[in-house]
């Protein structure tokens, strides 16, 4: 039902659609995340991604099986990666497979949303003039 | 008692390694390595917040620690 991967390794969309992938299903959303060029009027050279990778798996566990007692979906694809990433590439990816569209698209959100307050994985932004933790200090 | 801390993030930048070991007395509360660790490292005051975990689970400031428990400092995350 849920397959959870956090990895140094480019993620791939492919593998995550053929795991969602069901009869019953109607729909498969995916959430893509993109390394963006700027943040605050900034220009972003890289990102870098690291994490409590015990914490950080069982914490992805507990989103998406949370997810699946909310929405009416089928299966859940949710990989994130690790490491230097460079603009456009993907430190995310949710796929989400529901016999209606509605609730696949609402379990993205939610699954996203409740990653980014919770998850233990930290990102790093490289700029022009500095290095900084992202949302570390107020 | 001495305890284990990983560090994560900026965390990890404060105490300059990934893991940092601190003195701590005897069934000391999250809210108590809290206070120690503002006290030995004052950079932890100038975070967002921080947040304890203990064996990969979030505790709150009453949780009450022992030297065989995995703990981690969790600064603000920023996943996705």
């Amino acid at each position: 039902m849920i397959d959870i991967k956090l990895s140094p390794e480019t993620l791939n969309l492919e593998s995550c659609n053929v795991f969602v992938a069901d009869p019953a299903a109607g729909a498969i959303v995916n959430f893509i995340g993109t390394v963006r060029n700027e943040t605050k009027k900034q220009k972003v050279l890289r990102l870098e991604f690291e994490a409590y990778e015990k914490m950080a798996l069982s914490e992805m566990k507990k989103i998406a099986n949370q997810a699946l007692e909310k929405f009416d979906i089928k299966k859940i694809a949710l990989h994130h990666r690790t490491g230097v990433l460079d603009i456009s590439e993907i430190p995310v990816i949710i796929s989400v497979s529901s016999a209606h569209r509605k609730a696949a698209f609402l379990a993205c959100e939610f699954i996203i949303d409740t990653l980014k307050q919770s998850v233990p994985i930290w990102k790093k932004e490289f700029l022009e003039n500095g290095e900084y933790w992202v949302s570390a200090t107020p | 008692m001495e305890i284990e801390l990983l560090a994560f993030g900026i965390a990890k930048d404060i105490f300059g390694n990934g893991i940092q070991k601190i003195t701590v007395t005897y069934k000391c509360s999250i809210k108590d390595l809290k206070q120690e660790l503002i006290s030995k490292y004052p950079k932890f005051q100038d975070l967002a917040s921080f947040a304890i975990a203990v064996n990969s689970e979030y505790q709150a400031d009453d949780f009450v620690l022992s030297v065989k428990d995995e703990i981690a400092i969790i600064p603000p995350v920023s996943g996705g």
